[in-house]
Order: structure tokens, then sequence, then C-alpha cells
């Protein structure tokens, strides 16, 4: 008894030598964020800031924000970064992925501040830590509605860039829709662009003229929802709540919470207790949230629920083989699960998909 | 409605706004002035159209509110360079930075907010010919005034006599005003006239095409359309080609992928700008043509000597 | 009531020197309006806006960082715009010299020597050159409009960028994301001072300003520029050929954008990505016009310029207004110095009463 109590003293004190900064808590904290668009595109970036505005209602006096917004990628963020790490921050969001070597220089310089870079994969130094959500979650479950829900058997799919993130998005779709229609159709578009409504809804009217009768997209803006709605087809929501731009026509929205991560490595930092790690989340952490099931029949949405929790619960993973690549080939053997190394740098398409992946 | 139909509709809407502005920047560059602050003037429209329409709940007064902030955001590039001189290109440069920035200052509380769509009219009898009727004549108001404006342009620059002192100060500022043609105020009612019409492009964006406000939503089309100037030589009615053929292309691309055929979409979206490089060689090979079609006195301002 | 404006004789010394510091007090004023509107305390944002800034090393380096692109593409252009030659592609030619300036540490990236840099500036120079040629070649041959073909070609070159970095130029090791590699520590512009992150670009930056203002100063190359700008008869008579002129023109802003691009990607970004300027090239343009195309006003006209971008963001930060005002005031600031600059040239008067024949409305 005294021997573990010995081995317990020494290990606190072990630990309280390990970190000496972070052992001891914070009263108040500053955590600021730098954005790449502006906190008024609805997206990706408004996303961002809901979550600091979340964090802030949440914390009220320990916590003082700041932001930046519109920040491009290059010169300009590593100036913004130094003057954000000058200016007391003691945590610094950088919410783009263009910001990875900016992010990690200026973390060289000032080691006691928390740096945590969303959707890279780069930590070079120990106050650098990473950040994304498992968004193709979520994908699988719009698939499998999609698949219910259309009368054509196919879906329109607007992609921004081929990057590892969006192609996940579109396999675990697919992989979704075939398990309810294996003979399911989807038709991609890549618009090479994350933001700019004018030519997202002039690729949800060229799909829809196509002949697909349901919209997914992977860009930011809510104009393929309002030409779906137009049009009469169903559309899913992106990175936030979109139902106020189609009522009859949103079916699910994945709505990304960057608030509850915020939350925890904030409140980390006031506490002490705050470590270096690549937190990559889905729906069991709160990060993934579909928003409300609507414009569907119950058992649509029962299935979509079910699916939901076992997604949530660990019980199911979307990329669960057997699953063949685009060309035939095996990918995953029956039962195996992909692994997040492998799904973090994916550049292929699976089984069905009737798109070349652009290289 | 047939996929011809609609794929012509599509079109048709990409191609509104950057035929309204180009028109608006044709007539301003025949006399003899460069703005390059399309794009700004363009932004100001949308978010003024945006924020009218949802305080007043009609989206026609937010069309007219588009037009009418597009004009007054003009007048201060024109003061800047038709009163006080001030180099034309840099001012339209500083103009578009204004706008980006004052539009997102107006438009803050109006983001999350579906928008007011502006309705289509229907022409009776027109409406109901076979295939035309649905494509051109059961369209929005915006685009009605896009045509009407570029048969309206023709006609002016090259039937009235308005239209003749206006091109005649752009090749030559300095006899037109010796003939007694009052250089500045007819400038001044060019780049009014340009500001109108990017503003109503811009009203185009967020009141029908997306009817939405975001910033930033013009997301470079104001460049586009003083890209089409040229392309146009400056006549209107190759102004309207140029416009369809480059919404053509930028939906045709997102149409062959929609089938599943890839082509590098860079390449398919620099083709315009080529093209206009192409088509500026062409008219600068015959000598005759340029002098007939470029505006001489482009860029250079003007002080009248008394 | 309306304006009129009477041209001096000569330039007016006073308000050349008078005329930024009314601008100045114009854009004060206006701020102050501007963010008591807003509901912020003035004196702090216009302290975070032109002073903060100021206060500390690191952000003076700073400053010379953001002002040297600025400053190098635009002193180039100076001697375009004296010469009459509109050459508004810089961004262009900034990307295109970059991209050249890539080509080692990028394709060829085994191959690390000391040489690799030298060569990187070479290769910048010539790609930026290169591309403005184009524009230089349509003028002097077909009589092409030099502003739009120069514009036009900074959308291809933005385009080819994009597709390069997306394509080709990839990182195989980037998990596909629209990147290349990182240049190795051959291919990175050194800094002028140990102590600080300001890299040779600035140092590219003031060389070049202080030669072209020596140039256009002292040399019969400054007579024949400003006389073929003034009149392209006129220096005809000289015996200067306005052809030749539109090459020198062209070729020199050319290079030094292209250098311009380079030293941006080696000394700060240290790869290329989809995008690498942030409208550098046009706010050049910007720059060159509030140094009057004088090479050493557009030194300051550049530091001043990039001041009210680092501005902008310390008086986010500070005292929390956004983006979009500082933007908009940063244009203000814009228009109120082109607009003083009438003064320099211009008698202005107000006339009461019926307007003359011929006069400004």
């Amino acid at each position: 008894m005294k021997k573990t109590l010995f081995l317990l003293a020494a290990a606190t004190a072990l630990a309280g030598i390990a970190a000496p900064a972070n052992a001891q808590g914070m009263d108040k904290v500053k955590a600021c964020f730098i954005y790449v668009g502006p906190v008024g595109d609805f997206g990706w970036s408004y996303q961002h800031d809901q979550g600091r505005l979340y964090v802030e209602e949440k914390l009220g006096d320990k916590l003082e924000t700041a932001y930046l917004e519109s920040v491009p990628e290059g010169a300009d963020s590593e100036r913004a970064l130094e003057r954000f790490a000058r200016s007391g921050c003691n945590i610094i969001f950088t919410t783009s992925f263009g910001y990875m070597d900016a992010t990690n220089k200026v973390a060289k310089d000032f080691p006691d501040i928390k740096f945590e870079h969303a959707t890279g994969y780069k930590r070079e130094h120990p106050n650098v830590a990473t950040y994304d959500s498992k968004f193709f979650q979520g994908r699988y479950v719009i698939g499998q509605i999609a698949a219910k829900m259309s009368k054509t058997g196919s879906a329109g799919y607007i992609a921004s860039f081929p990057i590892p993130e969006v192609v996940q998005g579109i396999n675990s779709f697919m992989l979704g829709a075939q398990s309810v229609n294996p003979e399911f159709k989807l038709k991609v578009v890549w618009v090479n662009t994350w933001f700019d409504p004018g030519k997202e809804a002039d690729a949800a009217k060229v799909l829809l003229d196509g002949g697909v009768d349901i919209l997914t997209q992977h860009t930011d803006s809510t104009a393929p929802m309002q030409v779906a709605a137009e049009r009469g087809a169903y559309a899913f929501g992106q990175a936030s709540e979109m139902i106020a731009f189609g009522p009859n026509t949103q079916l699910t929205s994945i709505i990304d919470e960057w608030g509850p991560y915020y939350m925890e490595r904030i409140t980390a930092v006031l506490e002490g207790t705050w470590e270096q790690q690549a937190t990559w989340a889905g729906m069991a952490e709160g990060h993934v949230v579909m928003a409300p099931y609507t414009n569907m029949p119950d058992d649509v949405k029962a299935m979509a629920e079910e699916t939901e929790a076992k997604i949530t619960s660990g019980e199911f993973h979307p990329f669960t083989g057997p699953i063949k690549k685009q060309d035939g080939s095996e990918w995953l053997a029956e039962g195996q699960v992909a692994e997040d190394g492998e799904l973090a740098g994916l550049n292929f398409y699976v089984a069905g998909i009737d798109d070349q992946l652009p290289q | 409605m047939d996929m011809t139909q609609a794929i012509i509709l599509t079109i048709i809407t990409a191609a509104t706004p950057l035929l309204l502005a180009a028109i608006g920047e044709l007539v301003v560059e025949r006399s003899g002035v460069l703005n390059l602050g399309v794009e700004g003037m363009m932004i100001m429209g949308a978010v003024a159209a945006f924020a009218i329409a949802q305080l007043t709940g009609s989206a026609g007064l937010g069309a007219i509110g588009g037009l009418v902030s597009g004009m007054l955001f003009s007048l201060l590039f024109g003061f800047l360079t038709l009163t006080l001189v001030a180099n034309q290109v840099a001012t339209g440069l500083a103009l578009t930075i204004l706008g980006l920035g004052l539009s997102g200052m107006i438009g803050e509380s109006f983001i999350g907010l579906p928008g007011l769509k502006l309705a289509a009219i229907e022409i009776p009898l027109l409406s109901d010919i076979p295939f035309i009727g649905r494509v051109l004549f059961s369209q929005d108001p915006i685009f009605y005034t896009s045509i009407i404006a570029v048969f309206g342009v023709s006609w002016f620059l090259f039937k009235s006599r308005a239209g003749l002192r206006l091109r005649a100060i752009g090749d030559n500022h300095s006899s037109a005003h010796a003939l007694g043609i009052n250089v500045v105020r007819t400038r001044y009612l060019a780049v009014m006239f340009g500001g109108a019409c990017a503003g109503l492009a811009g009203a185009h964006l967020s009141i029908v095409y997306t009817p939405q406000w975001v910033e930033n939503m013009t997301a470079g089309r104001g460049w586009i359309a003083l890209a089409l100037v040229v392309f146009a030589s400056w006549r209107p009615g190759r102004a309207l080609i140029g416009a369809y053929l480059f919404g053509a292309v930028s939906i045709g691309q997102l149409f062959a992928q929609s089938r599943g055929i890839g082509i590098p979409s860079q390449l398919l979206s620099a083709l315009p700008y080529l093209a206009t490089i192409a088509v500026l060689v062409i008219i600068s090979l015959n000598r005759r043509m340029t002098l007939i079609n470029t505006p001489a006195s482009l860029g250079k301002s003007f002080v009248p000597e008394r | 009531m309306r304006i009129e404006l009477q041209k001096r004789d000569g330039v007016s010394t006073l308000f050349a020197v008078l005329s930024p510091f009314v601008a100045l007090g114009l854009t004060l004023i206006a701020g102050v309006i501007l963010f008591v509107a807003l509901g912020k305390d003035p004196v702090a944002a216009l302290y975070s806006f032109f002073i903060e800034p100021l206060t500390e090393i690191w952000s003076l380096h700073e400053l010379a960082i953001k002002a040297a692109p600025l400053i190098l593409i635009a002193v180039g252009l100076s001697v375009c715009f004296r010469s009459n030659n509109w050459n508004i592609g810089a961004e262009g030619q900034f990307i295109i010299g970059a991209m050249a300036g890539s080509i080692l540490p990028v394709v060829f990236h085994g191959w690390q020597s000391p040489l690799v840099l030298p060569l990187m500036i070479v290769f910048a120079m010539i790609g930026g050159a290169a591309y403005a040629a184009i524009p230089a070649f349509l003028k002097a041959r077909l009589n092409t409009n030099e502003i739009l073909t120069s514009l036009m070609l900074v959308y291809v070159a933005q385009l080819f960028l994009d597709w390069t970095v997306r394509g080709p130029w990839r990182n195989p090791e980037g998990f596909n994301f629209p990147e290349t590699r990182n240049f190795h520590d051959y291919a990175v512009l050194p800094r002028i001072i140990e102590t600080g992150k300001t890299h040779w670009g600035f140092g590219f930056a003031l060389i070049a300003a202080i030669v072209l203002w020596f140039v256009m100063r002292r040399t019969l190359k400054g007579f024949e520029i400003t006389v073929l700008g003034q009149s392209a008869r006129a220096g005809r008579f000289a015996g200067f050929s306005d052809k030749k002129m539109v090459y020198f023109a062209f070729l020199l802003s050319g290079a030094l954008a292209g250098l311009a691009g380079m030293a941006e990607v080696s000394g700060s970004i240290e790869q290329l990505r989809p995008v690498i300027s942030p409208g550098y090239g046009f706010t050049a343009i910007i720059v060159a016009f509030l140094g009057r195309l004088n090479p050493l006003g557009i030194v300051a006209a550049g530091l001043v310029l990039a001041l009210t971008y680092l501005g902008g963001e310390a008086a986010q930060i500070s005292i929390g207004i956004t983006d979009k005002v500082t933007r908009l005031f940063q244009g203000l600031l814009l228009f109120f110095v082109l607009g003083c600059d009438t003064l320099i040239h211009y008698r202005i008067r107000l006339v009461f009463g019926a307007a003359q024949k011929g006069s400004a409305a």
C-alpha cells in the first residue's frame, strides 16, 4: 500500500518535472483563429467562426478570442500568425490546409504557444497539433438516403478539388448508395473552386439536366440547394444547415461542428493539459453532425438514423470490405476496415463510379 | 422541357451578367475611358439589390436598387478620373478594393438568408412559340434588359448623333473638344451608364442567378466582362456573341464532365482569354479595322484647355 | 457650383510635397467618421492602423517583406508608364517568373548546389521578361493594344500555374494536395540580416529602385524614356526608336516582376501553390502611381501600402474591426492620394454660376 502511494507520488513528481509549463493551468486564455475566407461565406470559414462563438459563449470571462479573415495562404499567413503569436494568443487555430507550412514555421519560434492546424499532416514541433473531421461518415448516410429517394437511380456530385478528403467523400457516398442499390449511378462534376455560387449553380443545373434527381456537393455555397429547390429535386446540405434555402428540398445536411473540439482544446490549455495530437474525429465525438432528416418517408429516415447510430457507436465503418477499386482490383477484403493512414491519402475511386479521377 | 432547352437556359443565365457588364464597359471604353473597377461596381450592385429586395420585399425594387447603386458608385470613379484627372487604371483598381470592402460591410446582416428571386415574365404569344418561346421569351426582366441594351447601344453608337460624338471623343478627345463637344460631360454619362449596367449585372447574380448574398460572390466576373469588351473589339453585337460563347464553353465543360468526359479544365478556362488575344491580334493586323474600332484615346486623361 | 482645373505652368513643388499630407489628413478625417459610425474608438483604430505595425522590430521586417514585391514590380512599371507603355499584366509576369525560377528546385530537386539560387534568379528574370515580350511584340509589330493583351495574359498565367501545380509538378509525397515539393536549402533566398526575417527580395527592390532612379535622372536612357513617353513623334525627331523602347520597357518590367515572383516563392513560401500572389501585380500599379512613377517615391509608396495591410491586421486583432472595414479604409486612402495628386499639376478652382461652353461638368 505504502509502496503504491510512493510510486504514485513519484509519478506525479515526474510528470511535474517533465512538463512544468503544462502542469499549471491558467485563469484566462486567449484563443485566436485565422480563416482563409470571409466569415460571411456561410460555408467553411463561417462554420469555424461559429465554433469560435460557441466556445466564447461557454467559457465567458475565461476566454478572449480574436480572428483574422480572408488571409491569403503564403507569406501573408505567416505574418498574420506571427502577429497573433505576439499579441498574447495562447492557442492559435489555423483553419486551412494551405497554412500548414506557415503554422509549423511560426510554431518553431514560439514554443510556448499552442498551434492547431486543420486538415494538414505536418506536426514538426511539439506545440503543433492537427485536427480534421471524418466527413465521409456523413456521406455514407446520405448515399444510402440518395439511393432510397432517387427515382432515376442516380445522383449528381458537385466536387471541388481531387484531394483525399473529397475523394473519401465521393467513395463513401457511393458505397452507401450501393448498399441500397448496387446499380446506383453517380455523376461527378469538378468545379475547381471551393466557393463560387454561380459556378456551383451551373454545375447543379447541368447535372439535373443530365437526368439526376438528387444533388450533393463538396463545395461551400448554398447555390446548388437553391437550384434543386427550383427544379423540384432533392439535395443534401454541406458544412452548414441549409434548410432555409430549400425547406422542401434538403434531405439532411452534413454539418461541420468545430465548437466541441475548440471547447476541448481551449479547456485543455486552461487546465494545463494540452498535448500534441492528431485528431480525426467524426460522429462519435460530435464533430460531424447530421441535420434533421426531412422531406423523406419514415422508413428511409429510420434507416438513416440506424446507420448514423451504428457509425457513431463504432459498430460500423463506411470503408469495410469487400470493396473493389474502380479498375476492378481488390482494395479491402471481406470484413477488412480501411486504416486512417490509407484514407488520409486516398487517391482512387471505388468500383462503380462513372468518372475519371483528375490526376 | 428537353435537355437542349435546359442547357441553353443555363448558358443564358450564366452569360447575362457578363453581357450586361460588358455592354456597359463597352460604352465607357468607346468614350475613351478605361474603368477597371467593374468587379467593384458589380459587387455593389449585388449587395444593394439583395438588401433592397429583402427590406422592401420586392425583387423588382432590388434590381432597380442594384442599378442605381452601381451608377452612384461609378460616380466616385468619374469624379476622380474626369474631374480630378487621376490615372484611370489605378483609380479603377482602387474602386474594386473599395467595392469589395464596402459591400462586405453592408451585407454583413444579410448572410445566410434565402433571397427573393426576380420572377420571370412570359411575353404573351411569343412565349408560346415552340422551343424558342421557352428559351427566349419566358425569362427574367434583366435578361430582356441585357438584349435591349445590346441593340440599344448598337443603335446609339452607330446610328445616333450623340453616339457619333461619343465615339469622336474616344478617338481623339482634343479634336472633339475643338469641335465644341463637351468631353467631360459625355464621359461622365458614359461612366454612369457603365456603372448602371455593372450594378444591374451584380443584381442579376444576387436576385436571379443565385438568390442569396455572400461576400465576394461576383468571383471575378467583372474581370471577365472586361475581357469580353476587347474580345468584342468594342462592338455590341460581338459582345453578345462573346458572352454566350464564354457561357457555352464554361457550361459545356461542366456538361462534358457530367457525361464522364474529362478535359483539363484549366485549358478550357484559358481558351476565352487566348481567343481574346487572338481577336486583338487579328483586328490589329488590319490597320483600317483598328482605326475604326479601337478608341484611340483609351485610358488617357483629358483636361479642357481654355 | 463646379470644379475647374487649370494646368499649372510647371509642377508645383509646394503641392508635390504637400499633397500626400493633404491626402493623409483627409483619410484621417474619413477614418474618424468611419470608426465613430461603427462604434469603435477612432484614436485606437488609427493608432493600430498607422503606428502599431511600426513599433516592433519583427513587424518592420514583415513590412519590408510585404513591400518588397510591390516595390520591385512598381519600379519596373514606372519605366513602362513613363514611356507610355501600359503594361498592366505584371501579375502574370510575376507568376511566370516564379514558375521559371522554380524549375530547378522542383523538377531537378536532386541537384543541390550553391549555383542553384543564382540560376533561379536568372531563370525567373528571363521567364518574366519572355512573358512580357508577348504584349511587347504584339504592340511593336502589330500595334495591338498592350493594356488588354497584357491583362489577358494574367489569366492565362494564373491558370497555367494552377494546372502545373495540380498536375505535373505536384509533390509526389504530398497526399495529392495541390502544391509542389518544398524547396531545398540551396533554393531558399537568404535573410539580409540574421536576426530578422527580411530576405533578399527587399534588397533587390531597393537596388532596383536606386539603379532605376539613377538611370532616369542621370542617363541618356532616362531622357529617352521621358521624351518618348511625352511624344513618340518628338522622340523620333531626337533619333530615338519608340519600337525599341516598347521592348525595353516591357522586358525590363517583366524581368523585375519575374524576379519579384521568384523572391516571393523562394524567400517566403518555399514552394509553389495554386495561388502565389494576392494580387501583387495589380497592387503594384497603384503603388507606381502613388509613388508618382519616381523609383524613390515608389519605395515610400510601397512601404505605405504594405503598412495599410499590416495595420489592417493589427486593427482586426486589437480593436476587432472586420477585414471589410480595413479594405474600405484602404480604398479611401488610395482615393484621397490619387485625387490630391491632381494639385501638383493643376490648380483647382471652384466656379459658381452658369457653366460655360466646354467646361467640366
